[in-house]
């Protein structure tokens, strides 16, 4: 086994009891927990422990149906835009994505406005820091900001999160900084080329600095502490902490004043000092820090490791993950369970849906965007959905028959018929096999119909046998049942040598289950004694014909071949075709079996 | 597709109803209920969109709906139907039916009547899948086959129709205030006349072909012989009840389940589908005005041609544009009223210029400028 990044967690289980032993059983997103048996007697009981609470709360769903719809369209892009289109799509559903998360996280102020106390209150913090990770990685990753706009997108960045200090601080230096600083700012990456910039920049550092030690300034110790500020005095910087409140805070400013065409290669010696200088009471920097750290590393596998042990939800790695894969920036190494770190998160968080009453549907998608076991994972769970209504039922079939999986559409239809047939339900019964083209249960529940007649003589559901159209075709003995019904009908239209023929059609196609032979004799008996079908020219004598068949093969099927059996039979026979043919008993041989 | 925002809230919403204006004010909407479904507690919500017309916002700004209230419902909301303009018809899939009643002033629900139960097997409890009413009567339909009247405010049911159909019954609607339609998942159109006693079917229509099961039914508006259905395959089947026993046309719309179809209530040239591949079409007939239109039935159209010509009234500039809808001719238009790769959707409602819609997606569309 490799070594563990982390100690592993400890849940307690409050409800059970000291001094029980606990067994366990994995399930697909929970773990079950039952006290076994080895200590004291008394009732047990069965515990099951979640792992994520987060797919529970009302307001994160939110998150997880809107970015759903923003992860299905990325999926759609194509491969074949030149790459300029694609950064600033790829850069605009990284935004789509992080104004998801603002959204959440105003509406969860909004409800802890309402309800302080309200349960949701530690999402607050979560979401917050989401969404500051993510914001760099879009400055950082997908933007690709060179030196010159990187700064301001750093600016931009802290300014987001920092809106109230930096509004403060705004105030302090605009009321009395000189004027000139303004237009040194509207520039970079604009008109001028960063080269020129960068000379204009020190031309004015050096002559504030100049300022300062020429203690122009001394008078007023308000002014000489900004002209510190601004040249980055990192003592001054410092003793303003408390405005500063974060050390990327402490970054930003420190480089906007010191180091303003700073190249992205050269941000990480910058985070580090600024990190341990302004760090120096805490000797262990918070998880947040050390991912904001890696950020600025540039490596990426390492945030994305550092946040998926941190957070208890896999929304986000998964989610950003999958925007950087599109950017092509993940190099695809192999994990040890054979699928690349994209497709393994997002089969991580799939699953997790998976596991939700509701939620199920969306991970749909994520598993069909999962090109190598997206459809196993999708054919072992989807099995498992709890298919309370047939709408339920419709919605699940109609999501395996998009992907063929058809041994997952026959089971599915199995189980609503057999529900269907328990309840006495025969054509909801009859509806499902024939939508999985089922003629084995097809063929069973004819039987039941078939059964239902013997029994009561009539036949029941006759809406349904007298509407099937081309479905009877579905198993020879629902073609069968169908068409038995439809000679009744005829029967009693008094059609008789339609009747006959079809009686006699039903016989010679042989699809007549062996209980039901005596039965079809029964009825052939009053047709024949009908004149219109005795005195038709060929029926007669081949119904007369195919019948002796019939009942001698039945006789000797269920009694066996013996002389008396055989003679007696013959001689009924005779003699029934011998009246109702108006010959002689010799007119006829023997029938040949 | 401007003017169409979504509003997640959190719940899958399997049915939006708009709360029905007077007739006599020009108003649009301003009220919806929503049902949920699939989920652990479900529940039916109230939404406003502040549609009263004097609060002076300007055209741009489409305001999300906001929700008024909400209650608690003991399983998955399958129909809901508005009653009155206080009072709402839900059916469970607990077999059960409920009228809940919005109490405007305070902004809360109380359940008014309930029939536990109503809708079950020997054994077990059955869905109940369908409602229709029309004040104070109320008719269901569910997975037991069986069709039941009731009265709203007396207890109790006043008809049960046992084993009505052998499969399950999925929708049902008035055709006459005697008279109702149910479809059913053998891909049959049940007519019943209710003043009579019998437990039969005055008249069975069916699908040619494959008997694939209907979902859902609608009647026009003014033409109460016209008869829309959708099905499993997506197909929008429009019926004349009075002759044939087979759809007068159909038409390919959907690639999945059809769940709703809907004729406008005023604007019966237009028509609303939703289906399972998660798109709503707005289908549109025309008549041409060059030419007259009891000229335009017999003329170049071969679904004609398979019925008869006349209906009985024998006026034929009332053959309805829908009888003769044939999408190849340019005669039908449809077009997509939602952004694409959303979710099931489950349920819609049109009234005036205001439609409403909720996905699986957990989200709600409201649209309120539908050119009709």
């Amino acid at each position: 086994m490799e070594e563990l990044d982390v100690e592993p967690a400890i849940t307690n289980i409050p409800a059970a009891s000291d001094g029980k032993h606990l067994g366990f059983a994995w399930g697909p997103g929970d773990i079950l927990a039952y006290e076994t048996l080895y200590m004291a007697p008394g009732c047990s009981f069965i515990h099951e422990v979640r792992k994520d609470e987060d797919i529970y709360s009302p307001i994160l769903r939110k998150l997880f149906n809107e970015s759903h719809h923003i992860f299905v369209g990325l999926q759609t892009i194509r491969e074949d835009l030149p790459s300029k289109n694609k950064k600033t799509q790829f850069v605009s559903i990284s935004k789509n994505y992080r104004s998801v998360i603002r959204a959440c996280m105003e509406e969860l102020q909004q409800v802890l406005q309402k309800w302080p106390r309200n349960m949701e209150i530690r999402y607050v913090s979560i979401l917050l820091a989401i969404e500051l990770i993510w914001n760099l990685c879009e400055v950082l990753f997908i933007d690709a900001a060179p030196a010159g706009p990187l700064l301001l997108h750093l600016l931009d960045w802290v300014r987001l999160h920092k809106g109230d200090v930096d509004e403060k601080a705004r105030e302090v230096l605009q009321s009395e900084s000189p004027a000139e600083h303004h237009d040194y700012w509207d520039v970079p990456g604009g008109t001028q080329t960063l080269t020129e910039f960068d000379v204009k920049w020190r031309h004015w550092h050096e002559e504030v600095d100049r300022c300062l030690q020429d203690n122009s300034f001394a008078s007023n110790q308000h002014l000489e502490i900004i002209c510190k500020i601004l040249v980055g005095d990192e003592d001054t910087l410092l003793e303003h902490k408390e405005l500063l409140s974060t050390w990327y805070h402490f970054l930003v400013t420190r480089l906007l004043f010191c180091h303003p065409t700073v190249k992205p290669t050269e941000l990480h010696y910058y985070a580090q000092s600024c990190m341990t200088m302004f760090l120096d009471l805490r000797s262990v920097p918070e998880p947040l820090d050390s991912i904001l750290l890696a950020a600025f590393e540039f490596d990426i596998h390492q945030v994305i490791k550092d946040c998926s042990i941190a957070l208890n939800n896999w929304w986000f790695v998964a989610h950003l993950t999958d925007l950087l894969d599109h950017c092509k920036l993940l190099q695809s190494h192999n994990l040890h369970f054979g699928s690349n770190l994209r497709e393994f998160l997002l089969l991580e968080y799939a699953s997790g849906l998976f596991t939700h009453h509701s939620l199920w549907q969306l991970a749909v998608d994520y598993f069909d965007n999962c090109p190598e076991f997206g459809h196993v994972y999708l054919e072992l769970q989807i099995e498992r959905v709890p298919l309370d209504t047939e709408r339920k039922a419709l919605k699940v079939l109609r999501i395996c028959e998009q992907r063929q999986m058809s041994e997952q559409v026959r089971s599915i239809c199995k189980i609503m018929a057999m529900r269907a047939l328990r309840n006495n339900r025969l054509g909801s019964a009859l509806s499902w096999s024939i939508r999985a083209k089922d003629a084995a249960f097809a063929t069973l529940i004819s039987e039941r119909f078939l059964q239902d007649y013997c029994a009561r003589g009539t036949f029941s559901d006759l809406d349904l046998i007298d509407n099937l159209g081309p479905a009877m075709l579905l198993s020879d003995r629902l073609t069968f049942l169908v068409k038995y019904r439809e000679f009744h009908k005829l029967y009693e239209e008094n059609r008789f040598s339609e009747a006959a023929k079809l009686l006699l059609s039903l016989i010679t196609a042989k699809i007549a289950p062996r209980s039901f032979w005596m039965t079809l004799l029964t009825d052939a008996l009053p047709l024949l004694e009908q004149k219109e079908v005795s005195h038709s020219a060929h029926c007669p004598y081949l119904l007369l014909y195919h019948l002796t068949c019939l009942v001698y093969g039945f006789i000797v099927f269920c009694y066996g071949s013996s002389c008396k059996v055989d003679q007696l039979l013959t001689s009924l026979i005779k003699e029934s075709v011998c009246r109702f043919a108006g010959l002689g008993p010799e007119g006829l041989g023997t029938p040949k079996v | 597709m401007e003017s169409v925002n979504a509003k997640y809230v959190s719940q899958k919403i399997s049915k939006t109803r708009w709360r029905p204006v007077s007739h006599s004010s020009l108003q649009q909407p301003d009220i919806f209920a929503t049902g949920s479904w699939d989920n652990e507690d479900n529940k039916i919500s109230f939404w406003s969109i502040g549609n009263h017309g004097s609060s002076g916002m300007d055209e741009g700004f489409e305001g999300d709906p906001q929700l008024l209230c909400e209650h608690k419902h003991d399983g998955d909301v399958l129909d809901l139907q508005f009653l009155d303009q206080d009072r709402i018809v839900t059916t469970s899939s607990t077999g059960a039916v409920t009228i809940f009643r919005h109490h405007q002033n305070s902004q809360t629900i109380s359940v008014s009547q309930r029939w536990p139960r109503v809708h079950r097997y020997p054994c077990d409890n059955a869905p109940c899948t369908g409602v229709v009413c029309s004040s104070p009567e109320i008719v269901t339909v569910g997975e037991d086959g069986k069709i039941i009247v009731f009265r709203a405010d007396q207890e109790g049911v006043i008809r049960v129709i046992e084993n009505a159909d052998s499969s399950t019954i999925h929708a049902v609607t008035y055709l006459r205030t005697t008279e109702i339609l149910t479809v059913n998942s053998i891909g049959q159109l049940k007519l019943w006349d209710l003043r009579q006693q019998s437990n039969s079917p005055s008249q069975i229509l069916s699908l040619s072909g494959d008997r694939l099961p209907l979902h859902c039914v609608d009647r026009h508006p003014n033409q109460q012989h016209i008869v829309a259905t959708g099905g499993q395959d997506g197909m929008l089947c429009v019926w004349d009840v009075r002759q044939g026993s087979t759809p007068f046309s159909l038409m390919e719309a959907h690639s999945a389940e059809m769940w709703e179809v809907h004729f406008h209530p005023t604007n019966p040239d237009h028509l609303f589908t939703c289906s399972e591949d998660g798109s709503l079409l707005h289908w549109e007939t025309s008549t041409h005005s060059d030419m007259p239109s009891f000229l335009q039935g017999g003329r170049n159209n071969s679904m004609i041609s398979r019925s008869a010509m006349a209906p009985a009234g024998g006026n034929q500039s009332l053959i309805s544009t829908w009888l003769s809808g044939d999408s190849s001719k340019g005669r039908l238009e449809t077009t997509h009223m939602l952004p694409s790769q959303t979710l099931s959707v489950n349920s819609l409602d049109v009234l005036g210029q205001c439609l409403v819609c909720g996905t699986d997606g957990e989200a709600i569309f409201v649209n309120r400028q539908v050119p009709v």
